[in-house]
């Protein structure tokens, strides 16, 4: 067991499950989704892909493009979110509906890169 | 993506991770400690006014506190998360730095750089492995051709050098073992554009390396190597090098020549020295009793050569024996042993020893004991030629000049060889008055030599009246002035080349076929003159038939009807 093994599956891990608890709930319903867990998303998130920098391999390169996928996903949420709130106003559950729907992509793009850990793990067979 | 960004991406891996961490944390605490505004009431900010604001806080441009003043708790927690982000950010600088300064990162970008390079070359390239004294004349001599050419050394300073040469088009340059066939794959040894490969490195080990890679990763590339011993160029040989030079043993050959056909020595030193240089005739050696100093790999070559003339051969040698041979024992410097071995009824002295001092020192010595002898001298380094000069012996070695000759005559026009070759099996005389009416035709200079293929490349306008119209061109036609047919150009044809056996100096009157390959030597202007004949078909018919024809498509079509008809 390997420090690195262990931090780099944490962030992983932890990105998509920040991502699914914010996802997870009514989509168009303010009160089931809070900004302190979308802005852990993308912070986890960022972090992940810091972590995926560098790998030469092809297994690390589609983790690489998952992560930067979900990080866009999340991004467009988080501007969604401050551009509607900038007018002062709280966000109504249409402008929350489009804002979950982004962060439901960025949830897909993180599964497949825990589907990918999970997967290379029992390649390794030991 | 290259190689050089991941590097760098692995490396800085940490410091990022630590400035999103720093960034999350300070937002974090923005938005959680709420703040006080006018009508003293507490209000908290957005996760975007953190970002905003750990921003440009962080990157320590400071607009101040927006949107609205802060109270004494966000002020205590910004000042924490101000010291914390600026030692985060001199970390991460101080590691990109630290990255930027490594060598072998450094190295990644370099190599990185020269691959980039390699692989746009567009142009048919050379390449050089070692940038000594050889490569480097080499390289200029390419350079004055307008060849383009890549280069790779095993010392760094050398490298650097390549720049400093000034050469006319950007010369990638390597820092590496052509031992290594990585190395070489960089260089573009496989690349399409790679028109020969040249190992010049002082090292016959590596260029023995140099030309077996060659051959294995890019079949049909000629190489080109130095070799400095007879078994390493034996071996370079076996596995069909192209061409192996060994510079003693050339320049043996070149003695051996001199004394017994001076024709073929004065036509081979026309053809292969520079085109437009001065030339002049090298003086012939004299036969009689020689005196050789020095006994190495250069003296050995020598006195084999002068042996094989039946020629009366002492040796100066500091060498306690010479197995099978009579010597003076001494450096020759001093006139003791050089009267030994009977320098005052000498007819010719070789100063062949592996240091310049030295070898002048023989040679001034010798000349005051015999003014009338003939002195060989050997100059190991460029960088004494103006001491060479001063002396300006008879004759003068320069070991990394024959090579450069004769890889610059091999590259130049690789017709010469065989041309050479089949010279050799021709007697005195023939050499004699061609080397003669060369210099009619190139007064005092070297004359320029190339070679034509007859396809459409090289010759289009000869290539189609051959095949198109199935016409009928003879030697002689390309040797006429497209100005006046009348009149000859200034150039003879030396070799014509169709199948295994080459027609030396072809008559006027020999049928040339489509794909035939001829070797001329004459003037530039008479070279460029050739070329209009060859390209424009409107010349070439001029010169072929005598008749002006109207250029352009319809003009052409209306004529040929014309004759058609009249047919």
């Amino acid at each position: 067991m390997s420090l690195e093994k262990v931090v780099f599956g944490f962030f992983i891990l932890l990105a998509a499950t920040l991502n699914f608890g914010f996802v997870w709930g009514d989509i168009d319903n303010p009160v089931h989704h809070d900004a302190w867990e979308l802005f852990g998303a993308l912070v986890v998130s960022l972090i992940a892909t810091v972590l995926k920098l560098g790998d030469r391999t092809q297994v690390g390169a589609v983790h690489l493009a998952t992560s930067l996928v979900a990080d866009l996903q999340l991004i467009a949420a988080a501007v969604v979110w401050v551009h509607t709130s900038s007018a002062g106003i709280e966000v109504g559950p249409d402008r929350m509906a489009s804002i979950v729907s982004l962060a439901v992509g960025a949830l897909l793009a993180n599964l497949v890169s825990v589907t990918m850990l999970v997967v290379e793990t029992m390649m390794l067979r030991r | 993506m290259n190689s050089a960004i991941f590097v760098a991406l692995r490396r800085l891996r940490f410091p990022i991770i630590l400035l999103i961490g720093i960034c999350a944390l300070g937002m974090i605490g923005l938005v959680l400690i709420p703040g006080v505004d006018e009508n003293g009431a507490p209000w908290h900010m957005t996760f975007f006014d953190a970002f905003y604001f750990m921003s440009y806080t962080a990157s320590t441009i400071g607009f101040g506190e927006i949107p609205r003043p802060f109270s004494y708790a966000q002020r205590l927690w910004v000042t924490f998360i101000i010291y914390l982000s600026v030692l985060g950010w001199a970390y991460a600088i101080a590691r990109l730095l630290a990255l930027l300064q490594d060598r072998g990162f450094q190295q990644t970008l370099v190599q990185q750089r020269f691959t980039r390079e390699v692989r746009r070359l567009r142009e048919p390239f050379f390449l050089v492995c070692g940038f000594g004294e050889t490569g480097m004349q080499v390289c200029h001599a390419l350079d004055r051709m307008r060849m383009r050419f890549v280069v790779i050394d095993l010392r760094e300073d050398r490298v650097a050098e390549v720049d400093l040469q000034a050469f006319q088009t950007d010369t990638p340059a390597l820092t590496g073992d052509a031992r290594f066939p990585q190395n070489l794959a960089m260089a573009g040894l496989e690349h399409p554009a790679c028109r020969g490969v040249l190992a010049l490195t002082s090292d016959d080990g590596a260029n023995l390396a140099v030309a077996m890679a060659g051959k294995l990763l890019h079949p049909g590339v000629p190489v080109i190597c130095r070799a400095m011993s007879r078994s390493v160029a034996d071996n370079m040989a076996s596995f069909g090098t192209d061409h192996v030079i060994n510079p003693f043993d050339t320049f043996a050959d070149y003695l051996t020549l001199a004394m017994n056909s001076p024709g073929k020595h004065r036509l081979t030193d026309l053809l292969v020295g520079e085109s437009g240089q001065r030339f002049r005739p090298a003086p012939l050696p004299p036969r009689g009793h020689w005196v050789v100093v020095g006994y190495g790999r250069f003296g050995r070559e020598i006195v084999t050569c002068l042996d094989a003339e039946g020629l009366d051969v002492s040796i100066i040698d500091p060498a306690p024996e010479i197995p099978g041979r009579r010597h003076v024992r001494g450096t020759g410097t001093e006139s003791g042993p050089l009267r030994q071995a009977g320098i005052e009824r000498a007819a010719g002295v070789v100063a062949g020893t592996g240091d310049d001092v030295n070898n002048l020192s023989i040679a001034v010595t010798a000349r005051e004991l015999n003014p009338r002898v003939f002195v060989i001298v050997r100059q190991n380094l460029q960088a004494n030629r103006s001491l060479f000069d001063a002396y300006d012996a008879q004759l003068n070695m320069v070991p990394s000049q024959i090579i450069a000759d004769r890889c610059v005559a091999l590259l130049g026009t690789p017709m010469l060889a065989r041309f050479l070759a089949l010279a050799r099996g021709q007697d005195d005389g023939w050499a004699e008055e061609l080397a003669g009416r060369l210099e009619a035709l190139v007064p005092g200079r070297v004359p320029e030599l190339w070679d034509v293929r007859l396809d459409l490349d090289e010759a289009s306008a000869v290539y189609r009246a051959l095949v198109d119209r199935d016409g009928e061109v003879r030697v002689g036609t390309l040797l006429r002035d497209p100005a006046d047919r009348g009149a000859a150009l200034d150039c003879i044809a030396l070799m014509l080349s169709r199948t295994r056996r080459p027609e030396l100096l072809p008559s006027r009157e020999l049928r040339v076929r489509p794909g035939d390959r001829l070797l001329f030597a004459g003037s530039v202007e008479a070279r460029e003159r050739q070329r209009s004949v060859l390209q424009n078909a409107n010349v070439f018919d001029y010169v072929h038939k005598g008749r002006e024809i109207p250029g352009g498509w319809v003009w052409e079509a209306m004529t040929r009807l014309r004759a058609g008809r009249r047919g």
